[in-house]
C-alpha cells in the first residue's frame, strides 16, 4: 500500500540526486501536442512513453513537455524535438511503439528518424 | 474520444490555458441512479457571457491556430448520447465549472478508461499548478491533492519519475480498493 511516508523517503533520495541537475536552455526539449486533436489521436500514450523511456534510460538534460494545437491536426499525434543549436524536428502520426526508436536514434545518438518526420509522411 | 478519461484531460487543458492555479477534478459514481458525474472546476480567467453562450458551438474558439473548438462539444455529445447532460458555469475573473452526467447503463456509455494516466500527466506536466483529484463511489471515496504532496516533497518536483510512479500506484491502489478490487 502506497503511503505518504514512502513519498517522504522518495523526497530524501531525490534531493541528493537533484544537486547536479540543471533545467537550462541547454536541454533537449521534447514537446507533445496535447490539444483536443492530439489527445483524440493518441497523444497521451505517446507522452507517457517518452517520459517512461527517458526515466528508464536515466537521460539527463532532456525534458518532456506539452503544448496546444500545432495546427496540422491530420498529422497528430505530433512531437517536436528541439536539440540546442539544431533545427527543430517534427515527428508526425506518432505512437507509443515509435517512441523508443526516436529516443535511441535521435535523442541519444543524434540521428533523426527521417521516416517519421513530417517531411516524409506528408508527401 | 475512446475514453472519458481523455475528455477529462482535454477539458482540464482548458483550465490550464485559462491560467488556473487550482484545478479540481471529480469522478463520482452513483450505482443506484446508474449515473457517473465528471466535474472539472478551476479558478482561471473564466468566460464572458458571450463566450459562455458560444461555448457549445464547435465553430467558436478563442484560439488562433485554427477556427474550431471541439473539446466541449465532444464532451457534451458523449454525455447526451447516454441520456445524460452537460452543464457549464463560468464567471469572468473567477473561474469555470464543467459538469457532465452520464447514464452508465446506456449502450452508448463510453468507458471511463485510464483516469490514472490523465491525472498523472496533468500533474507532472503542470507542476506550477495545483490539482485536487477526487474519486467517489456511492458517497465513499479518496482524494489526491498536490497541495499536500508539495508540502511533503519540499521542492522535489512532481514531475520526478519516482514521484510520478508513486502517484500512479497510489491512484490505482485507492481506485481498486474503492471499486472492490475491480480495475477501472
Amino acid at each position: 500500500m502506497k503511503s505518504l511516508a514512502e513519498l517522504q523517503a522518495i523526497k530524501e533520495r531525490t534531493l541528493k540526486a537533484m544537486t547536479a541537475r540543471n533545467d537550462s536552455e541547454e536541454n533537449t526539449r521534447i514537446v507533445v501536442g496535447m490539444a483536443t486533436c492530439g489527445i483524440a489521436a493518441g497523444a497521451r500514450p505517446v507522452l507517457n512513453a517518452f517520459t517512461e523511456e527517458i526515466a528508464r534510460r536515466s537521460l539527463k538534460g532532456v525534458t518532456v513537455s506539452q503544448t496546444g494545437c500545432i495546427g496540422m491536426c491530420q498529422y497528430e499525434p505530433i512531437v517536436e524535438v528541439f536539440v540546442p543549436g539544431q533545427e527543430k524536428v517534427t515527428y508526425v502520426q506518432m505512437s507509443a511503439d515509435k517512441v523508443a526508436r526516436v529516443v535511441t536514434d535521435h535523442i541519444v545518438n543524434g540521428n533523426i528518424v527521417t521516416e517519421f518526420t513530417v517531411g516524409s509522411v506528408a508527401k | 474520444m475512446r475514453e472519458l478519461s481523455l475528455n477529462i484531460l482535454d477539458i482540464a487543458q482548458n483550465s490550464i490555458a485559462a491560467g488556473a492555479s487550482l484545478i479540481t477534478i471529480e469522478v463520482a459514481e452513483n450505482t443506484k441512479a446508474k449515473e457517473l458525474t465528471i466535474t472539472v472546476s478551476d479558478n482561471g480567467c473564466g468566460m464572458t457571457e458571450e463566450q459562455l453562450n458560444n461555448v457549445l458551438d464547435p465553430f467558436f474558439t478563442t484560439r488562433t491556430t485554427r477556427k474550431v473548438g471541439m473539446g466541449i462539444p465532444l464532451f457534451k455529445l458523449a454525455a447526451e448520447q447516454t441520456g445524460g447532460s452537460l452543464k457549464i458555469e463560468s464567471e469572468k475573473g473567477k473561474g469555470t465549472k464543467t459538469s457532465a452526467v452520464f447514464k452508465t447503463d446506456s449502450i452508448d456509455f463510453t468507458p471511463l478508461g485510464d483516469v490514472t494516466s490523465t491525472i498523472t500527466i496533468l500533474i507532472s506536466m503542470n507542476t506550477d499548478r495545483d490539482f485536487i483529484y477526487t474519486r467517489r463511489l456511492d458517497g465513499e471515496g479518496f482524494e489526491l491533492s498536490t497541495v499536500q504532496l508539495k508540502e511533503i516533497l519540499e521542492g522535489v518536483p512532481l514531475s520526478e519519475p519516482e514521484v510520478v510512479g508513486w502517484m500512479k500506484d497510489y491512484i490505482n491502489e485507492q481506485t481498486n480498493i474503492l471499486l472492490g478490487g475491480v480495475n477501472q
